[in-house]
């Protein structure tokens, strides 16, 4: 029992080091430039605590949980040596982590307002659900084939720059063609699909993956599968502005 | 009070296990009928995903109570068009933002620095980088380049200059410098401007974003509002290869003339100095 209250202070204290620049800030602007006392204090500070107590509990689950699971995955594909099913699971992931985002149902819904606003689909209720739908599936689609396509690359062993440089490529000239209400959408949807519980698994998965395939450095071809999940939606977002 | 407390801690809660719901139903699948194999360690690997969810859980809703209120109120205050007057006759225009952009470059700063899903990268980074690279230098350059981008981004939305000026000038660096820097840093790079815009950093960006949008004399919400998170994941990926860069050029400079301390604390040297010459100094 000690030790676990021990623990868990030891958890405050180490996240307290994270937080610190965000309450600093938050305290000179609110005393230098506000001028304002705090308006619920004890609000404020029961607050912070959890925000401390909740970092350092995720950082625990993060080294017993997530990244462990995410490199046994990597091993026990290579072991089952099944490209069809390593790139089965890595659609699956990259679909099944982002349809049910909360932030993507937020940020499709948004677009569906501001498309009918702006007279792209028809203003009723139906149409733009729809359209959210469709969004939110297109979102999903492009993580899924991002991480399908990460994977590809760490078992080719290719390197990231030309395709990622290509990608950005092709973001800047559909970026001139696309109608210019879903290109704010388009560069959103980037943002918002990788989650803080994807990002560790997926990061284990392809530092793992690097780690097993001989030929292969963790460094150089284990990190990147993020990079492929925050630029494929833009680019799907923005084909599917063109084509809707 | 009470009850706002445990609506807040519910409304969380649902959607963090919404979250992790389908990830879980996905893990399963396919550790059983596709590999045939149980999770090694269940019953710690269960009990660490239970300090995932609620430790997400405390972490939304104790921001949600302390801080995000506290920033939205700020970036509407800051960009208040009669905070931002210096007397009743004033013209407002760009420099009189100076508090916007200390505010979004401090903001920016100190959000990623707290950001969870960096956090783990940057531990990803040091363990297989064999601690060359330090998780608190790598965490320094991304918040660097998120600081830099949210300022820059304020300042597009108030003067009012295409974001496409500022895309495509960013890409063109990031590809001179994906050419120089050392070849082990540009995936991670890459990587670091995907991580940056997560659960503390957008929703205080896009306040205010938001209120600068609305304030600022012909700026649209819906059209100029946004790229502050585009260019939020741009910028990182010149910082962290400029970090790298710069470590590698001092790693160079120390190897060339040693001096105690002088390779930094975070980025070792890569190439060490030959070992004869190494004898021949001693």
């Amino acid at each position: 029992m000690i030790q676990t209250l021990r623990s868990l202070a030891g958890l405050i204290m180490g996240s307290s080091r994270d937080l610190a620049p965000i309450v600093l800030v938050v305290a000179f602007f609110q005393v230098v430039v506000i001028r304002q006392p705090l308006p619920n204090m004890v609000d404020t500070l029961v607050g912070l605590l959890l925000v401390m107590l909740g970092l350092g509990l995720f950082i625990r689950g993060l080294d017993m949980a997530l990244f462990p699971v995410g490199e046994a995955l990597a091993g026990a594909f290579a072991r089952k040596g099944s490209v069809f099913w390593l790139l089965t699971f890595a659609f699956g992931l990259g679909f099944g982590t982002t349809v049910a985002e909360p932030a993507l149902i937020a940020v499709s819904a948004e677009a569906a307002e501001v498309m009918s606003g702006a007279g792209a689909i028809a203003a009723d209720q139906d149409s733009q659900e729809d359209f959210a739908l469709a969004l939110r599936y297109t979102v999903a689609v492009s993580v899924g084939t991002a991480i399908v396509i990460g994977v590809w690359r760490i078992l080719k062993g290719w390197p990231i720059h030309w395709l990622i440089i290509s990608g950005y490529l092709l973001v800047v000239g559909l970026t001139t063609v696309a109608p210019e209400e879903i290109v704010g959408i388009a560069y959103d949807s980037g943002g918002v699909t990788t989650s803080t519980i994807t990002v560790p698994l997926v990061t284990a998965l392809g530092v793992g993956l690097a780690t097993v395939i001989r030929g292969r450095n963790p460094m150089i071809d284990g990190f990147g599968l993020i990079a492929f999940a925050s630029l494929m939606p833009i680019i799907f977002v923005l084909i599917f502005g063109i084509v809707v | 009070m009470a009850g706002g407390w445990i609506e807040t801690l519910a409304t969380a809660l649902i959607g963090t296990v919404l979250d992790v719901l389908p990830i879980v139903v996905i893990l399963l699948v396919f550790q059983y009928p596709v590999l045939h194999q149980p999770i090694a360690n269940l019953k710690r690997v269960a009990m660490g995903s239970i300090y995932v969810v609620a430790g997400l859980t405390l972490f939304l809703v104790g921001l949600e109570r302390s801080l995000f209120p506290l920033g939205r109120v700020m970036a509407q205050q800051l960009t208040d068009p009669a905070f931002l007057a210096d007397g009743p006759d004033d013209v407002i225009d760009w420099t009189d933002y100076y508090w916007v952009y200390l505010f979004a470059a401090a903001i920016g700063f100190a959000t990623t620095i707290a950001e969870p899903s960096l956090i783990a990268v940057a531990r990803k980074a040091k363990e297989v980088s064999g601690g060359a690279i330090g998780d608190w230098g790598l965490r320094i350059a991304v918040a660097l380049g998120v600081s830099a981008s949210i300022a820059v981004g304020s300042f597009r939305i108030v003067t009012g200059t295409p974001l496409y000026f500022y895309m495509i000038a960013g890409y063109a660096i990031v590809v001179l410098q994906t050419m120089l820097a050392p070849r082990m840093i540009v995936p991670l790079a890459y990587d670091s401007g995907g991580v940056t815009t997560s659960t503390v950093t957008v929703p205080l960006v896009t306040a205010l974003g938001l209120g600068l949008a609305s304030t600022v004399p012909g700026r649209s919400a819906l059209l100029d509002g946004f790229g502050l998170i585009a260019l939020a994941s741009l910028f990182p990926m010149i910082t962290v290869m400029g970090y790298a860069q710069i470590s590698a050029w001092r790693g160079r400079q120390a190897a060339r003339a040693p001096k105690p301390g002088a390779a930094g604390d975070t980025i070792k040297p890569a190439p060490a100095p030959a070992p004869d010459r190494m004898k021949r100094r001693k």
